[in-house]
This record gives C-alpha cells, sequence and structure tokens, in this order.
C-alpha cells in the first residue's frame, strides 16, 4: 500500500507545482490546495498505515487490545485540513478582490511592486 | 502551575475577543488595544524574571504530562522574545492611537492586531512541532488581513505574493513534521531531540532538516526565498509595516534558533555549513537591493533582509560568542528596524509620500525628528556606542574566532553599504531642500499638533531602548549569555520538558 500512496503523494506535489507556475492567479490557488493535500496525504502515509481497530480502550484495562491505528495523525491531519480551509477560503476571496481591483489575472502583469 | 507562560498568548486573545464584541466603539478597542498590550508587556516581564530565577518555565496544558500533551516551555530565547513582542505591542498600540484610519478601524484592525500578537507569542512559547505550525498559521492569516486593510493596488499585488509564498512555506513545514513524526512517532520538541539523538543518523534526517530550513527560511526572508518580503511590507498601513517588520520575520529566526540548536544538531558540519552560506548571501543580496531602491520603506525592506543574515549567521557558527551575538542582534533589531518604519510613517504624515525624490527639508523643519532617525539609523549601521555597534561587534569577533575570513569579510562590508543607505535617506529625506511643487504645510506648521506628538512617543521610547542598550549593554550582554548557555545545553531543556512536572 505505502509504494502506491508514495507515487500519489508524489503525483499531488508534482501537480501542485505544476500549477502554482502557471500565470493564472486561479491556478495558483488550485495548485496551494493541492499542495496542502499532499501534505497532509504525506503525513498519512509517513505515520504508518496500519490496518488495526480504534484506538479504545475497554473498561476496566489500562491497554487498548490487539492492533490498533495510530490516532495522532488522523487528529494532525484534521487539524491541518481545518486550518488549509480557512487559509484557502481567504486566498480564494483574495484573488477575488485583487482582480477586481486589477484587472487581470496574469501574475506576469503584477511587477508594481517587484521594482 | 506557571501561569505567566500562559498569559502572554491568552492576553492578546482575550483583548481581541472584547475587541471583536465592541466592533462599533471605535474609541474603546483603541483604549481596550493599548491597555492589552501593556499588559501583554508586564506579563512579558514577569514570565523573564521568573525565567532568569528558575531557568525553564514548563507547563503542562491540560496537566498532560510531556511528551503526550501540548506543552509550553520557555527558556531565556523564548522570554526575551515575547518581553521584545510585548515593547512592539505597546509602541504599536500608541503609534495606532493617531495613524490608524477609521477605514481601518471598522474593518477590524485592532482585533486582528492582538490575534497577530497572540500568534507570535505562541510560536515563541510552544515546545510542541505541530502546535509551532498552528500558531504559524494564527499569525498568518491575521497578517493576511491586516496587510491588505484598505484594499489598494499595490496591496493587492503585494499580499498575492505574501500570502502564496507562506502558504507554500506552511505546506513545506507541514510535510516536514509529518516526515518527523514518521521516524520519532512523537511531536514534542525535547521528545523528538532525544529519539533522533537515540536513532542512527540517516540521510532522511538530514533531509528533513533541510526542509525545515526551507520553512524557516522563507518566512525568516533568507536568501533565496526572501522576494515576497520587499515586495509586499512597504504596500500596507505603516503601523502594519512596522509590526511586521520587527516581529514577522523574527519568529522564523526564533524557530531557526530552536530547531537547529534542540533538534538538529547531530550533523552540524553539514546544517550548519548551510546555513553559513545563506547567511552570507542573505546579508550580501538584502543590502546591495537596498542600494538600489528609492522609496523609504522599499530600503528598510531590503535592510530586514540583510540583517535577517547577521542573526543566522550567529547561529551558523555555533559557537558560543557567536549565539550570543546572535540574540544580542535580535533583540537590537528589533527595536532599530520598527522604530525606523514609525519615523517613516511621521515622515509621510508630514509630506504625503514615501518617495525619496519627493521628500526633503525635513531636518530645517524639524530637527528633532531628524536626530530621532538619526539615532536608529546609526545604529542600524553599526556606529558606536549605539545598540547596532555591539551587536554587529560580538558577531564579527565570533566569526574571526572561528576563521570563518570570508563571511566574517562580507558581515564588514555589508556594515559599510548599510550605512550608505542610510546616508542615502538621511541626505534624500531630511538634508536636501524640498523639491519644488511639494506641499510642504504640514511640514512648515509652527507648532506640533497632539495627533503628530502621539506620532512621537513611541519613537522616542524606542530610540532610548537602543541608546541604554549602547551606552549600558552588559545587562543586555548578560541575557544573551544566559539564553546561549542554554541554547548550547540541550540537554537543561529536555530535562526540564520531560523531567515530568514542576
Amino acid at each position: 500500500m505505502e509504494p502506491i500512496m508514495a507515487i500519489v503523494v508524489g503525483l499531488l506535489y508534482a501537480a501542485a507545482i505544476y500549477m502554482m507556475l502557471r500565470r493564472s492567479i486561479v491556478k495558483l490557488v488550485i495548485g496551494l490546495m493541492l499542495i496542502s493535500n499532499a501534505a497532509n496525504l504525506l503525513i498519512f502515509t509517513s505515520a504508518g498505515m496500519t490496518r488495526g481497530g480504534p484506538p479504545l480502550i475497554p473498561e476496566g484495562s489500562v491497554l487498548p487490545e490487539g492492533v490498533i491505528a495510530d490516532p495522532l495523525p488522523q487528529a494532525l491531519i484534521l487539524t491541518a485540513i481545518v486550518i488549509a480551509f480557512g487559509v484557502l477560503a481567504f486566498a480564494v476571496v483574495l484573488i477575488h478582490r485583487a482582480y477586481n481591483i486589477l484587472r487581470t489575472d496574469n501574475l506576469d502583469q503584477m511587477k508594481d511592486t517587484d521594482t | 502551575m506557571s501561569l505567566e507562560v500562559a498569559l502572554p498568548i491568552i492576553i492578546p486573545l482575550m483583548t481581541g475577543t472584547l475587541c471583536v464584541m465592541l466592533w462599533r466603539y471605535n474609541v474603546i478597542q483603541r483604549v481596550l488595544s493599548l491597555v492589552g498590550s501593556l499588559a501583554l508587556l508586564g506579563v512579558s516581564i514577569w514570565l523573564l524574571v521568573s525565567v532568569i530565577e528558575h531557568g525553564h518555565v514548563v507547563m503542562y496544558m491540560g496537566n498532560w504530562v510531556a511528551p503526550f500533551g501540548i506543552t509550553l516551555v520557555a527558556d531565556m530565547l523564548s522570554a526575551i522574545m515575547v518581553v521584545l513582542t510585548g515593547m512592539m505591542a505597546v509602541a504599536i498600540a500608541i503609534f495606532s492611537l493617531s495613524s490608524a484610519s477609521p477605514s481601518h478601524e471598522r474593518f477590524g484592525y485592532y482585533p486582528l492586531m492582538h490575534l497577530l500578537l497572540a500568534g507570535v507569542a505562541g510560536s515563541f512559547l510552544t515546545g510542541d512541532i505541530f502546535n509551532l505550525y498552528v500558531w504559524f498559521e494564527v499569525m498568518l492569516i491575521a497578517s493576511f488581513a491586516l496587510l491588505i486593510l484598505g484594499g489598494e493596488r499595490a496591496q493587492m499585488e503585494g499580499a498575492v505574493k505574501y500570502v502564496t509564498l507562506n502558504l507554500l512555506s506552511s505546506a513545506i513545514f507541514l510535510s516536514a513534521i509529518g516526515l518527523l513524526y514518521g521516524i520519532t512517532g512523537t511531536l514534542n520538541m525535547a521528545d523528538i531531540a532525544v529519539k533522533l539523538g537515540a536513532a542512527e543518523h540517516t540521510g532522511m534526517v538530514d533531509v528533513i532538516a533541510v526542509m525545515f530550513l526551507i520553512a524557516f527560511g522563507i518566512k525568516a526572508a533568507a536568501f533565496p526565498l526572501f522576494f515576497w518580503l520587499p515586495a509586499s511590507y512597504h504596500t500596507g498601513p505603516v503601523a502594519v509595516s512596522a509590526l511586521f517588520a520587527g516581529l514577522l520575520t523574527k519568529v522564523g529566526v526564533y524557530a531557526l534558533f530552536r530547531v537547529f540548536t534542540l533538534i538538529f544538531n547531530q550533523n552540524v558540519d553539514f546544517t550548519h555549513e548551510l546555513l553559513l552560506w545563506m547567511a552570507a548571501l542573505t546579508m550580501l543580496t538584502g543590502v546591495l537591493g537596498a542600494a538600489a531602491q528609492f522609496e523609504f520603506r522599499r530600503i528598510l525592506s531590503f535592510h530586514i533582509v540583510s540583517q535577517i543574515g547577521y542573526m543566522i549567521l550567529g547561529l551558523a557558527l555555533y559557537t558560543p560568542l557567536a549565539i550570543i551575538g546572535g540574540v544580542f542582534y535580535i533583540m537590537h533589531h528589533i527595536i532599530v528596524k520598527t522604530n525606523l518604519f514609525l519615523i517613516s510613517g511621521i515622515t509621510h504624515r508630514l509630506l504625503g509620500c514615501y518617495d525619496l525624490k519627493k521628500l526633503g527639508g525635513v531636518y530645517k523643519a524639524r530637527p528633532f525628528l531628524s536626530v530621532l532617525f538619526l539615532i536608529p539609523a546609526l545604529s542600524l549601521a553599526g556606529i558606536p556606542p549605539l545598540s547596532g555597534f555591539f551587536a554587529k561587534f560580538i558577531i564579527i569577533r565570533a566569526g574571526v574566532e572561528a576563521s570563518a575570513w570570508v563571511v566574517t569579510g562580507i558581515a564588514l562590508l555589508v556594515g559599510l553599504l548599510t550605512l550608505y543607505s542610510m546616508i542615502k535617506i538621511w541626505a534624500e529625506v531630511f538634508w536636501k531642500p524640498l523639491p519644488e511643487g511639494q506641499d510642504d504645510t504640514a511640514l512648515t506648521l509652527g507648532k506640533t499638533p497632539s495627533s503628530l506628538v502621539i506620532l512621537y512617543i513611541p519613537v522616542i521610547l524606542l530610540a532610548l531602548c537602543t541608546l541604554y542598550i549602547g551606552l549600558n549593554g552588559q545587562p543586555i550582554y548578560d541575557l544573551a549569555e544566559f539564553s546561549a548557555r542554554q541554547l548550547l545545553n540541550p540537554q537543561a531543556y529536555i530535562d526540564a520538558v520531560l523531567g515530568g512536572g514542576s
């Protein structure tokens, strides 16, 4: 399973970077979305993919029974998804406002503050 | 319970929340913002005193003992950074009393400012690597919104670059956390340090170290990842630029200091050598960029980049004296740089623009303001007896002792070029007569209006800090030495965090 996931993660990163190198700000934001998903999937994969039960401890014992899945990466990913969602919502509004004010979606024409 | 570790985060969060509740009452928000900032400064000094007394102050969130819960840790470096955050918060809160326009205040200027401060303080105090990511995001989202307050053309362009590169940096940071968790199975920084120290050193650790280097390098605006900074910092409202200039990049520098002394200290030959050349090129490109600019705040932005190089140089040399120099440099730099941005705001208030070619005649009309500019400007260039001289002196001495001749030579050259930039601003803005056709009514007005006096107060206070560090540097040097001792002895940090209960 891990090799397949590794390839999927790699493809996602490649697609994200490709999109970010485009000239359109819409594609830029799509790239940012993809890269945050790629990072989440990377956490999921690198933390070890185990087929196991939920990490619940039965009443009366101090250790969970059998093979359990590590709950921490899932908590991390959940947090990261929420954060990425909020930040991307901001980014979408920003490119909308930027388009309204600048009347262009081409990054090459946004050079006034560079020089 | 060590409440002083949590309060620097709670106070700005509470202040921000109260400001949101009082959305329509701008005057109350202004007062609240000032009170909240003063309270932040107060508890940060409490934290500093506590750290001087105990060495490390640790607090377990929800009483989940490390490494299971999230830990807040303050060592000397964190405490120093939090105190500086408090000082900048007060300075900006006073400056904002007069500089924030009603349209900015209506769109949540004060809540965002305090949310930003909470994110910054949280980043300095957390002992958990994923929690650090969360605080970074808190800080970023607040800074995004602050940067585009006003919604002008240049702000939109600057914000697109700023947002993109910072989100990219966050994604790299998150990926590195994921890989690090895959190796160590823990998120507590002290525990990661123990696990990595015990495990066999593999190439993967170096890869992760470089990923952290890139992620924090983007935040700290180090070479070759700094291009977003001079493209965006000069576009926001001036108080916001000043706050960003003082604090935001320094969070990246702090994270570099933390991670590359505590976690990635096994393969110093590789990581710190990389940092060394990064530092040298950061110094050089920053100062050369500044030499080509003719916009007040853009010159200052490029100088942030070049000064970041000195701080990273302190870390990269990795000797006790160099770390002292790096910490001392951060202290000096935050105060001086914020002050210079605030002064650019005052000249903007007087003459209505930031373009050096259109400015002039300030010395004749306002000699006092000119002296106030000279103090931080000469300090930035490293003229004795101001704070910058000692900061540069310690770093360059550490470079000579480590026989890093090329880098030390670059550091000296960059000092000279910094002086050139500052003299350029002095000659254009203060010395030369005002160009024909510029409106000089605000400048030559005989009596200083009270709105201007408020703008002067933080500038005077920060200039006094610069003078104090310059004339009586020993106590500040002692603090830096204390923190360098702790940074180079990560075992004490690990023991304090994993020791289980305070």
